[in-house]
């Protein structure tokens, strides 16, 4: 942070001119963007909360499936077990650890839809941008492309491809990224189309700044927050779309698992072994919840002019 | 307003067409029709698998082969040769199709009238308790994976029958078998087994829509033109209907004509978790044994779904926003 000092009428040379006492009216520190997006997020409150369970998730998936006494896919003698201090989530037919699966589950499903997120945020980024850029014809073709894209049902698409060429969790990412670049392509154009005509823009050239200086200080800070916005918010939704596409059996294949892979093995037993439907589904809810929260404090951060009234 | 939907309908044409092509390569492209028999062991003697290969056109590149199947879609209503030589695709998509349709369409009529309602309500009582109850149920379905949610409810129902003692709610497939004489009898029968994967379907997409409805009548309601009808002493209700809704169903429109697709995928998964031999029993079915003109055709008939509901969702924007229909 810069420092202001105030100059006293005693130190200054003779013959400059007096101004007042005060150089500035209001001893208010510039703050950058970063710190002021920070300031923003921290006081969504939900969005905090969420934050903070979302990473004692990660951990416990990471850290703590590698300190739990039993390994995922691990037969324990124990099985069709209620859940017990032994086994926090019960156990299945065979006896596996239903809290060692869920652990193994969520860090697949958290995998493949980070993966997705990122994936398709750059491609998606790329593709919508060029066509926003360039605009005209080329604008046209890409976007039609995009809309056909959009006018498919994406788990159906994802399920023919996943059929033939998924099976391991980054396959199924590809997947699904390459269906979900187009939602993000639409973002990515409508941000560079309404960032190139704003007035800040129209100042910065006409203060003489260069290309390279308008598009790294103005208009890719501008577009990262709702880039950033709709990454979280693509984790949400490819969280989904992987535990539906294994849930149909498309997805991720046994002996691996997935979130959605063990709900889909619970229903055979529903009413006998009850607690291995309700916990992975739990975990899928919390995770696409929370990360929701999160976009949403993000949103509200990047943009605050998008929540009229404020509290 | 007639040449308005004439010009909407002719431009959906050359979409349909290139939709088209788009779902053949895509079938083609993402499964070998001919695998399960080459995989088959003992493996299938070749001049079966010849035979296959002239039956299932493939012995053509893919581009004479998409006009041949177009061709015969257009001209004789044929959807091509399944790899279960005595399935005729079209036949077997026809009732299906009624089945799935009428669960997608109910489930969104409930979807927007309960998203309308509540988000209406919640952005006149912003920031009321029911405003902040409203919107935690909508970020819990939202972040709810929809075969969940339908396997709870089917669970939910299995559990009120067995307290009643008698099956009150259908829980499994999509009428009875045989169906039950008389009209109404029957009637009411479809319409007691659409009561859990209506509500299932209609859930999810309610949460996204009411959010945005919630969004776009705050921004209304905020704007110059609705203050000045209500000084000029028109009366609450007369402003709330007739300007502010009117403009805030507008992006709801788009939002619902975007929203068709993954509403019909959403179809495929409550079907599959409440046992309905509908579209998406036929399409999981097609998926699993590599039966490239059936995911083909089952592709078309959602883009035409799709499209016709983008018709829908225009000539909507028409009625509601008298610029549009006069541009």
């Amino acid at each position: 942070m810069p420092e202001h000092t105030v100059t006293s009428p005693e130190t200054r040379e003779p013959g400059t001119p007096v101004t007042s006492g005060v150089d500035r009216e209001f001893t208010v520190a510039e703050r950058s963007q970063t710190q002021l997006v920070l300031r923003r997020f921290l006081q969504h409150r939900a969005a905090v909360i969420s934050l903070g369970v979302l990473i004692a998730v990660i951990l416990l998936a990471y850290v703590g499936g590698m300190l739990w006494k039993y390994g995922a896919g691990e037969i324990t003698p124990d099985n069709s077990q209620p859940p017990s201090w032994d086994h926090p989530f019960g156990t299945d037919a065979v006896g596996k650890d239903e809290f060692a699966q869920v652990l193994r589950g969520t860090r697949i499903s958290l995998q493949v839809s980070v993966s997705v997120a990122i994936l398709a945020t750059l491609v998606g980024t790329l593709w919508g941008s060029v066509a926003g850029y360039f605009g005209g014809w080329v604008d046209s073709l890409m976007m039609r492309i995009t809309d056909l894209v959009l006018t498919l049902p994406l788990i159906a698409v994802a399920a023919m491809l996943a059929h033939n060429f998924g099976g391991t969790w980054y396959l199924i990412a590809a997947v699904i990224a390459g269906l979900y670049w187009a939602y993000v392509s639409r973002v990515a154009r409508g941000v560079v189309l309404s960032l190139r005509e704003k007035e800040f823009v129209e100042a910065a050239k006409a203060l003489g700044a260069t290309d390279t200086r308008i598009i790294l200080r103005h208009l890719v800070p501008n577009a990262l927050g709702s880039i950033l916005v709709n990454l979280t918010i693509l984790v949400a939704l490819a969280i989904l779309l992987e535990t539906s596409l294994s849930f149909l059996g498309f997805g991720v294949q046994a002996p691996d698992t997935s979130l959605g892979l063990l709900v889909s093995e619970a229903q055979t037993a529903l009413t006998t072994r009850p607690w291995l439907f309700y916990f992975p589904g739990l975990f899928i809810i919390i995770i696409a919840l929370t990360i929701n929260f999160i976009g949403d404090g993000l949103r509200d951060a990047f943009d605050p002019q998008q929540t009229k009234v404020r509290q | 307003m007639l040449a308005f939907a004439l010009r909407r309908v002719l431009v959906s044409i050359p979409v349909l067409l290139v939709a088209s092509f788009i779902v053949f390569a895509l079938g083609a492209a993402s499964a070998n029709p001919l695998a399960p028999l080459l995989e088959k062991n003992p493996p299938a003697p070749p001049n079966v698998i010849a035979a296959e290969t002239v039956r299932l056109h493939l012995d053509q590149p893919l581009i004479p082969r998409y006009f041949s199947w177009l061709g015969g879609l257009i001209l004789h209503g044929d959807f091509g040769p399944s790899v279960t030589s005595t399935m005729d695709i079209g036949a077997e998509l026809g009732p299906r199709f009624l089945v799935t349709i009428r669960l997608i369409a109910l489930a969104m009529v409930i979807a927007l009238v309960l998203a309308i309602v509540v988000g209406v309500l919640t952005a006149v009582k912003q920031y009321s308790k029911t405003d902040y109850i409203a919107t935690f149920l909508g970020f819990l379905f939202l972040a709810m994976p929809s075969f969940w949610l339908a396997i709870l409810l089917k669970q939910g129902g299995i559990a009120v029958n067995g307290a009643v003692g008698y099956p009150a709610i259908y829980t499994i497939g999509s009428a009875s078998v045989p169906p039950p004489t008389g009209f109404g009898a029957n009637l009411a029968d479809i319409l007691g087994h659409m009561i859990l994967p209506t509500i299932a379907l209609a859930l999810i997409s309610y949460a996204s829509w009411s959010r945005f409805t919630r969004a776009s009548m705050l921004e209304v309601l905020n704007s110059d033109y609705v203050r000045l009808a209500r000084s000029k002493g028109l009366s609450r209700r007369t402003v709330m209907v007739k300007h502010a809704l009117r403009t805030a169903l507008i992006p709801l429109t788009t939002v619902t004509a975007l929203d068709i697709a993954s509403i019909i995928g959403g179809a495929v998964v409550t079907e599959f978790v409440f046992q309905w031999k509908g579209l998406g029993d036929f399409f999981l079915n097609a998926v699993r044994s590599n039966d490239t003109y059936a995911t083909s055709s089952w592709l078309l008939v959602s883009a035409v779904v799709v499209i016709a509901f983008n018709l829908i969702a225009d000539l909507l924007y028409g009625v509601l926003d008298p610029r549009i229909r006069h541009a």
